[in-house]
This record gives C-alpha cells, structure tokens and sequence, in this order.
C-alpha cells in the first residue's frame, strides 16, 4: 500500500503499542559537551539539569578533551570540511594514510582500511572476502552490526554458544571442508562487558585452520596493558587475522571505523568492500583528531589505567549494594533486571536522582534479558560513581531489587 | 513423543542450552517466544533439519511461528517430507 491514512494508522498504533508496554525509546537531550557530566533535556522542553552520565562509550573521557578538540580544529583549518568523495574517487588525503598507518602501528598489524563506521566496516568486510565456498561461525552475542553484515555475505552461516570453545569446536570440525573457516566474535562483548576467550579461539583456530575477526570496538584503546585491545590482553598479539573497530568510541567519539589485519585481507576490503566504495570519506576534522588521540595514549597508559581503576571500583560499589551485576573485568557492567519495563522504569527514576541510564531490551538484548548497561569512563571521579551508586541503591530500595538474584527477579517480576 | 520429535527436541537442547540451563524442553516449550532461539541462531537448527531429513525449507516457512516449538517444527518437517518423498 502507499503512504495513505491506513498505513499511517498501522505505524501509529504500533508506536502508541510501543509507549503503552513502556518500552519507547525517547531521546534526551544534551546541552553541552559529552562528558563524566552533563546538562539533559528531559522531557523536551523541561529545563536542562546536570546529571552524571553512566551511559557513554567515552571510556578514556576523550569526547570533550581539549587537545582532540584542538587537532580536530587544526584539521579543518588545514584540510577543509569534507571530501565530498569516497574514498577512491578523491576522497583520500594524506591525512587518511596516517591514520591508516598509525593504526596498523597501534594494533600491531599489517594494515588498516579506513571506513565511515565499524558498523560499516561490519558490513563490508564479509562480502569482500568470503563466498559461498567458505564458513563463518560467530559467536551469539556478537554486536548486531556483524548479523548484519553476515547476512550480506553468500558463505554459509552458523554460530556458536556464548564462549562455549566445546561447541565452537564442533563447529570448526563440522566444516573441515569447507575452503575457509572465519571464526568471528567481539573483544567485549557489548551489551555483557564479558571478555572473549580469545587465547582459545586462536588456538581451535589455529588447529582447524580457521581466519579470526575480531571486532574490538569496546576495547580498542584500554584492554590489555597498554590499551592495544582483546589481543594484547589475552596474549595474541599478531594472531587476529582481521580486527574490526571503532573511533567512535574511547578512540575520541567523532565517528569512524576501520578494518586492520593481515595484508592482502585488507588490499581485499580495499577493492571489493561496498561502505569504503561507496560512502563517502572521513571528514579530515575527524582523521586529525583520531590521530591526536593515538598520540596521546601510545606510549601513555594513564588514561586507560584511571578507566579500568574507576571499573574496578564502580563494580565493587554495585555488588555491594546488592544488584545482580554480570561478571567481567572492562569498563562495562551491565545491571541485570531481566524485565523490560523494570529496567525502563528504573532507568527513568534514576535520572530523576541525577543519574543518566538507559534500559536496554529485546531486540538490542535477547528477550528475558533485560538490563541497565552502565559504562565508566577515564573521565569519572569518584565523587561522581560514589553519587551514582547513592541513586541506584534508592531506587532499587524503592524497586525490592537489591539483594536478589536472577530467580528471584524473574519470580518477582516475569519476564 | 514420537521419533521425529525426539531428535528435534534432542538437537534444540543441545545446540541452544548452555551450560548449566536446567530447563526442560518438551514439544511445546516456547523457543523462539521464550528466548531459547532467535533469529540469528536459528540458521543451524534449520539447517540441522535440511541435512537430516533431507528437505528444503523454503525462507517464508522458516517462520518464527513455525519454529516456536518443537511441535510446530515437526509438522513442517512431516509436511515437506510428504510434499516431497526422499528418492527410493
């Protein structure tokens, strides 16, 4: 049917369906820079309030900071506004290879293919190099950008549970014949905060004769000792055939994505990758500031040193006070409540306390799963997660969730 | 529960329940509703079920009304054999 009254009336029944369970997304409105604290607008056209904010993935608090902001501003002055091209038309500048470079150097790999998000770098990298000849075994709760991107690619599909290695390597040994094997998980897991077992997953690889993705978008810049990522952390450095991941978050918030790896995956990408032919350049404002981030925290650990302290920290703070915390070592801690509208209403609640969340549900979370993601950053103070932790103990005093495990959330709530 | 629906049920349980999930799964229990399996891991089980009964399960029957139970699985499986014996 076209756009008539009776599609309209389909698309706003289900909207109101949406606001009737409780579970419509509303956006809130920030005046001001991203950081540890923020001036929300909420509900539109109240007041904007200073709230803290446990939500973001500025994890090394570089959204705001005035040395990335003053590259960037560098890198308008001297490289303009945009390219107005893809990539291998005109829209590469000398810019975008050193970031290229300084990435590959970072990772530790052969090279790096820049992309317009790791959203599209997801969505591009499976098609450029796998057909229907090959395999691509993920691991479940790998980031929705990599469904995706799966789904565009001819090779046969399968999974994998949660870092179950058993059941990956009944998996790897069902497609000894097919021409590749991938093996495709995330570092940390988005939505768990858990760690991939990736020292595992490179040796079953290694014995199968399997590729490893890894995207590393949650990692990239503090896991491991230097900030390297999953790889650095759990010992493969130079073993990820290809890393997947962001600027988008710790590496400065702008935007931007990239693939990194072995040589000729990356050539391939290069050739063949439908978001790099296809979407338009990396503003040169951005390139410049991702590079000023690289030089902030490659040879400095102090920034991912106070993020993974402050983790460390606001995790003890929750089990303390009795929330049914996912267990794991990054700067993400989700707070599992399992029901929907529990984690929307509570969410709400706290930032009437001054503290920003988001419920997370189905389809970002599997169904029955439901939870508050908080997230800390370099940028937090302990005065910020000491209150933070104030308001959550409130609310969940006022909810009858403290105290009580999955079971008895479920018993008490549903599903 | 009949032979079919025993392997069917025997296959979801163990591709789909992690370690230490004691939960039941019986020819009606809510898989797809009840978050056993989604859409995403839903490939494998279909499919398991093509290379084992030897059948093709064409996209707009590989519904998650249809794949909701083990029951629900069965039929279809029952009904494309019928459709479309084996060869002898």
């Amino acid at each position: 049917m076209s756009y008539g009254p009776e599609a309209r009336q389909w698309y706003q029944q289900e909207l109101l369906r949406l606001r009737d369970a409780g579970l419509l997304k509303e956006e809130r409105f920030i005046h001001g820079t991203q950081g540890a604290e923020i001036e929300v607008e909420f509900p539109e056209g109240a007041p904007p309030r200073r709230v803290i904010n446990l939500c973001a993935n500025n994890y090394l608090g570089f959204s705001g900071h005035p040395a990335v902001v003053a590259a960037a501003h560098r890198g308008l002055d001297d490289r303009g506004y945009g390219m107005s091209s893809v990539r291998f038309i005109c829209g590469t500048q000398d810019l975008h290879r050193e970031l290229e470079r300084r990435l590959t150097r970072f990772l530790q790999t052969e090279d790096t293919l820049l992309f317009p998000s790791c959203l599209d770098a997801n969505a591009g990298v499976f098609e450029a190099l796998l057909d229907e000849r090959d395999v691509m075994i993920a691991d479940r709760l790998v980031h929705a950008s990599i469904v995706d991107g799966m789904r565009l690619c001819k090779a046969t599909q399968d999974t994998y549970k949660h870092s179950d290695m058993a059941h990956l390597e009944e998996k790897l040994a069902e497609y000894k014949d097919k021409r590749f094997r991938m093996v495709i998980t995330d570092g940390v897991f988005s939505m768990d905060g858990d760690t991939a077992r990736l020292d595992e997953i490179v040796a079953l690889a290694e014995r199968y004769q399997a590729m490893v993705l890894l995207d590393d978008s949650h990692a990239t810049g503090f896991m491991g000792e230097t900030g390297r990522g999953t790889h650095e952390l759990c010992g493969v450095l130079g073993k990820i055939d290809l890393i997947t991941t962001t600027l988008g978050k710790a590496l400065g918030g702008a935007s931007g994505g990239c693939v990194s790896g072995r040589r000729e995956l990356v050539a391939m990408c290069r050739q063949r990758a439908r978001p790099y032919l296809f979407s338009n350049s990396l503003a040169p404002m951005i390139v410049a500031g991702a590079i000023e981030v690289l030089d902030l925290i490659e040879h400095d650990t102090s920034f991912r040193d106070r993020l993974m302290g402050n983790a460390a920290y606001w995790r003890g703070l929750l089990v303390s006070a009795g929330f049914d915390v996912k267990s794991g070592q990054s700067p993400i801690i989700p707070v599992m409540l399992y029901n929907a509208k529990l984690a929307q209403d509570i969410a709400r609640e706290l930032l009437d306390e001054g503290v920003y969340v988001v419920g997370f549900f189905f389809p970002v979370v599997p169904k029955g799963q439901a939870r508050i993601r908080t997230q800390v950053s370099a940028g937090h103070e302990k005065r910020h997660l000491d209150r933070g932790i104030e308001a959550f103990a409130k609310v969940g005093e006022k909810h009858g969730v403290r105290g009580m495990g999955r079971k008895e959330l479920v018993d008490a709530f549903g599903l | 529960m009949d032979e079919l629906r025993r392997a069917i049920r025997n296959y979801v349980a163990h591709e789909y329940l992690e370690t230490g999930d004691d939960r039941t799964i019986d020819e009606h229990t809510p898989l797809i509703t009840g978050g056993i399996v989604d859409s995403f891991s839903m490939v494998s089980l279909k499919r398991f079920l093509e290379l084992e009964y030897d059948i093709d399960i064409p996209d707009a029957q590989a519904t998650p009304a249809v794949f909701d139970t083990v029951a629900g699985i069965a039929d279809l499986v029952e009904r494309l054999r019928q459709a479309n014996p084996a060869p002898r």
